[in-house]
């Protein structure tokens, strides 16, 4: 009887996750889906601890509620540029918390192994689910557990190095140790052996040394790929923290958890896709690291950058009718979001058209930009992405890129031997005018030479992008 | 250094080139100021203005050419100061080296360093200090002033209560800076505007000033490739050329006001509007010609004269446009000297580095140490890129797209249903090992992979970030297992399933809550 309640809780806690997830195709709607989600949530804990299998349920209130009050404290002082660095160290506690639950199913099984008939008969909870299961199950029930222990170490490892990286803890460069990928491939086939024994065996040492392994993968793997490649990476760790979830449910016989872990994993897995066609590069060279090799030398860039003043930017945004704002992670870095959202006011004030274009990858987390810009309350039906705005630019007076480089390289159409030819970028340079707020003439995280700085209607307008920007607010009446 | 200004000494000419606030520019770069006494007056700037701003007003020519270091000028020099310049000192002004031969042997033979505003290459890095720009500028909205003030109607249509007007048919021919110009001011007046142009590739800038550029019907083969030559037409041939005189009898008869501003660098400027064009035209229709100095592209011009041909057109054929606008000119070209001046003072320090190996300033160079420098070498830069032709997109026809999209709907069944198909012998595969128990957790696997992926296509790209915390946070279901764990018997189990319930418990508050602050910022407008 009360375990069709927890299953009935289940199936309504599962509809309302999906509803959760589907309600995110529209910014209403989503107001509401997040509701979707609480409820499920609170559902589904309720259930779990009304029904079979648990216990000590004043230690799991309290942890819950410990957990809780860091996680609601942590969520109301996040700076939003912080995000990327907020949901990397969030999918690292999720790995974590896969490899102990793992452990403990490990645990269990080697506890009941060891009692005879009787004493299996007595048990109650999770340690009765075990001790009904046949030599076969039993199999299967380990090499869900190792799946479950090996997704969440590499989960745990590669999100914390992702942490470092975003929050600029950890250098953000491509760095491998020596032996490269072929270390990982070493590590990943140490585990299949372990697995094997494990198989055999049930050993506690082989499950260890499995996860020592991928805790090393994990390590590895993401201190290989940097930069303008994070977005992929974050939404990759999204992907594994489900696929964990959804293997520790296969182990735990809980449908809950393998329907939310595969929401979960398609997820990640289906944004890691949209970033890389984005950069139009294969999912497998971006884990590999670093940009492919290119094909012959780079077109040689003539001409000069031009740099400009804040007066003259001033009187060219005086004078334009249509404005197109192309912001990146340059701009979050410089925190210039309030100042741009001020610009775009005072803009918007005397009637001119201010629009924002977003590339799939900008920032450093997918979205990243519509949060930033959104969090400076900038209005979401001006911020445009790549897709629909593309094609306005030669109609537009002035293009304004914040601190974005790569994704409005025209060498990516103009020139088949960049290393980015082929890439989806933002037409700025179809523009009347281009202003390019950057810090210096550096090439920026790729290294690869920008023609568009270069171009005839190209002005350069040096500086921090939030000090710019500052100073060229009083300057727009 | 000392920059001083002179007064200009050609009959007629009104501008001074220095104004009280490039002054104050100049000051800046380290430099100090001084002018001739009355330098300015004829622009407007008095001397008491110019002692405001810091400079010197020195009483005669002599005295400014004795104190200054750096000359600056409009107009180049007469030859009696070109003969008052002395050894080592600089004279920034128009020059045209091209035509003034005698007068460079001079300023050599008086080891004078000469830069000629009308020599800075036209490239874009020294666009700031191209005077003839900034000059031609006012040239072409001059000549539609001009034109206007003597023509005896509106440019712009109106329908008044005391009848209907007609707007006024403005022909620009030559689309050079003046050119532009003048297109520019005669739409903003309300005329209907034609412009004409050898270079076909400025079609778009006509047109984005709203003017409608005249075209010839040529095959493709007979287009000439006038961007060859830094940015101004070369002559063109014969066949072109009668071409274009045929166009222009087409227009004749309808344009009420034309302005020529056709000029070949180095030859005289082509005749464009013959006689018998201008007898075609309508009584008060006005023809200004920009090109009055090199002979005028209308057969009819008078230099710095205004006559009226027998059947009433009115061709204007001044030379000084720019010195009619003698207040802007100054500030114009005073801008210009300033820039080429901070380009000569590259720490901003007040001393002067002529560097040759710099373009803009080699080219402008034309006598420096008692040696000729003109003509320059051809700067390392070109003036304008080659453009690259441009392969055109095939227009597909109907049946193409729609062979194409068969093609594409065949694909992808095919990859489809080869999916279906691998997948589907997988999934049997293991069902025929597997334990029931285990198929029936395998079957709701793969349906929710399923609807993840069916429903997380639909999310908007702008929320992405969103969904990736409300993803993290529902991740954190990871609790139940650990619920389901803490109470076993085993005192390891507890701590670590207590831990996992702890870090999930962040996670599900912490998600759920940013998710809501991110959702909350996202407003209409």
């Amino acid at each position: 009887m009360e375990y069709g309640f927890t299953t009935a809780a289940y199936v309504v806690a599962a509809v309302l996750f999906i509803q959760s997830l589907g309600g995110l195709s529209g910014q209403e709607s989503a107001k509401r889906a997040v509701w979707y989600g609480i409820v499920g949530m609170a559902l589904a804990v309720a259930a779990t601890l009304y029904g079979p299998g648990s216990g000590n349920w004043l230690i799991s209130l309290a942890m819950i509620a410990a957990g809780g009050a860091i996680g609601w404290v942590v969520a109301q002082r996040v700076q939003m540029t912080e995000m990327p660095q907020l949901v990397a160290a969030m999918h690292s506690l999720v790995g974590l918390a896969a490899v102990f639950i793992g452990y403990n199913t490990h645990i269990e099984l080697v506890r009941v192994a060891g009692l005879d008939e009787a004493a299996r008969a007595a048990l109650n909870g999770f340690a009765a689910v075990i001790a009904h299961k046949s030599p076969v199950e039993v199999s299967i029930l380990r090499v869900e557990t190792f799946l479950g222990v090996f997704i969440g170490a590499v989960t745990f490892t590669g999100s914390v190095i992702a942490f470092g990286k975003l929050a600029g803890k950890v250098d953000g460069k491509a760095k491998k140790l020596p032996g490269g990928h072929m270390l990982n491939a070493t590590a990943a086939a140490v585990s299949l052996v372990l697995l094997l024994v494990y198989l055999q065996s049930g050993s506690t040492l082989a499950l260890l040394g499995m996860t020592v392994a991928a805790l090393f993968i994990g390590y590895h793997l993401i201190m290989g790929i940097g930069g303008a490649d994070m977005p992929v990476v974050v939404s990759m760790l999204n992907s594994y923290s489900g696929w964990a979830a959804a293997a520790i449910g296969f182990s735990l016989s809980n449908d809950l958890l393998i329907v939310v872990g595969a929401l979960v994993g398609s997820s990640g897995a289906i944004l890691s896709y949209i970033m890389c066609k984005a950069m139009n590069r294969s999912f497998v060279s971006v884990i590999l690291g670093g940009f492919g090799g290119t094909t012959g030398p780079a077109m040689e860039v003539t001409g000069e950058q031009i740099a400009i003043d804040v007066e003259g930017v001033a009187a060219a945004l005086n004078d334009a009718d249509s404005i197109i704002i192309i912001p990146g992670y340059g701009m979050a870095v410089a925190q210039a979001q309030q100042s741009v959202s001020e610009l775009t006011r005072k803009l918007r004030a005397k009637g001119k058209t201010v629009r924002f274009a977003i590339h799939p990858v900008a920032g450093r987390l997918p979205g990243h930009m519509n949060v930033l810009l959104a969090e400076a309350k900038v209005p979401y039906d001006i911020v445009m992405e790549m897709d629909e705005i593309n094609e306005d630019f030669p109609t537009t007076d002035v293009a304004i890129v914040i601190g974005s480089n790569d994704i409005v390289n025209p060498a990516a159409q103009e020139d088949p031997n960049s290393p980015i030819a082929g890439m989806p970028v933002l037409e700025c340079w179809k523009a009347k005018q281009v202003f390019v707020s950057k810090r210096g003439q550096g090439t920026g995280y790729s290294g690869i030479e920008n023609p568009l700085f270069y171009k005839e209607n190209t002005r350069m307008f040096y500086g921090d992008a939030k000090k710019s920007l500052d100073s060229l607010l009083p300057m727009i009446e | 250094m000392k920059i001083g200004a002179l007064t200009e000494i050609f009959a007629g000419e009104n501008r001074v080139s220095m104004t009280p606030d490039s002054a104050l520019q100049l000051v800046k770069l380290g430099h100090s100021c001084c002018i001739q006494a009355g330098a300015g007056a004829k622009a407007g700037f008095s001397d008491a203005l110019y002692a405001k701003a810091g400079v010197e007003v020195l009483a005669d020519a002599a005295a400014v050419i004795a104190a200054a270091d750096v000359l600056v000028k409009v107009r180049g020099p007469e030859v009696a100061e070109a003969q008052a310049l002395r050894e080592g000192q600089t004279l920034i002004s128009f020059f045209w080296p091209a035509q003034n031969a005698e007068l460079l042997e001079i300023v050599k033979a008086r080891g004078a360093t000469v830069v000629a505003m009308d020599m800075v290459p036209r490239i874009s890095r020294a666009q700031k200090m191209d005077a003839l720009s900034s000059m031609a500028n006012i040239a072409g909205y001059r000549a539609v002033i001009e034109a206007g003030s003597n023509f005896g109607r509106f440019f712009t249509g109106q329908v008044t209560a005391a009848g209907k007007v007609p707007p006024a048919k403005v022909l620009i021919v030559g689309a050079g800076v003046a050119g532009l110009a003048a297109i520019g001011t005669s739409v903003s007046l309300g005329a209907i505007v034609h412009a004409f142009d050898v270079r076909p590739e400025v079609a778009e800038q006509i047109e984005s000033m709203g003017a409608s550029f005249v075209y010839l019907e040529f095959d493709a083969s007979e287009l000439p490739d006038g961007a060859a030559t830094g940015g101004y037409a070369a002559p063109s041939s014969p066949a072109f050329a009668a071409k274009q005189l045929a166009k222009f009898r087409e227009l004749a008869p309808e344009m009420d006001i034309v302005i020529t501003t056709a000029l070949i660098p180095g030859r005289p400027a082509p005749k464009l509007w013959t006689a018998d064009m201008v007898a075609m035209m309508k009584p008060g229709s006005v023809v200004v010609d920009l090109a009055a100095e090199r002979g005028g592209n209308c057969d009819l011009t008078v230099m710095d004269q205004k006559i009226v041909s027998d059947n009433g057109v009115t061709i204007v054929g001044y030379t000084d446009f720019p010195s009619r606008m003698a207040a802007q000119a100054s500030t114009l070209y005073s801008t210009n000297i300033r820039h080429m001046l901070t380009d000569l003072t590259p720490k901003k320090d007040g001393v002067i580095v002529h560097n040759m190996e710099d373009d803009v300033i080699r080219g402008a160079t034309v006598a420096k140490d008692h040696a000729i420098t003109f003509p320059p070498p051809p700067p390392k830069i070109a003036a304008i890129a080659v453009q690259k032709p441009k392969e055109k997109v095939k227009e597909l026809t109907h049946e193409e797209k729609r062979a194409a999209e068969a093609a594409a709907f065949k694909a992808q069944t095919r990859s489809q249903v080869a999916m279906l198909l691998v997948g589907g012998a997988l999934i049997l595969l293991a069902g025929l090992y597997a334990p029931a128990s285990f198929m029936s957790h395998f079957i709701v696997f793969v349906l929710s992979v399923y609807v993840g992926v069916q429903v997380i296509w639909n999310v908007s790209h702008s929320l992405h970030t969103p969904l990736m915390a409300i993803t993290n946070a529902i991740s954190s279901i990871i609790i139940l297992g650990a619920l389901m764990q803490i109470g076993s018997g085993n005192w390891l189990v507890m701590v670590l399933a207590a831990a996992s319930v702890f870090m999930a418990g962040i996670n599900i508050f912490g998600g759920f809550m940013v998710t809501r602050r991110m959702l909350a910022m996202f407003q209409k407008s």
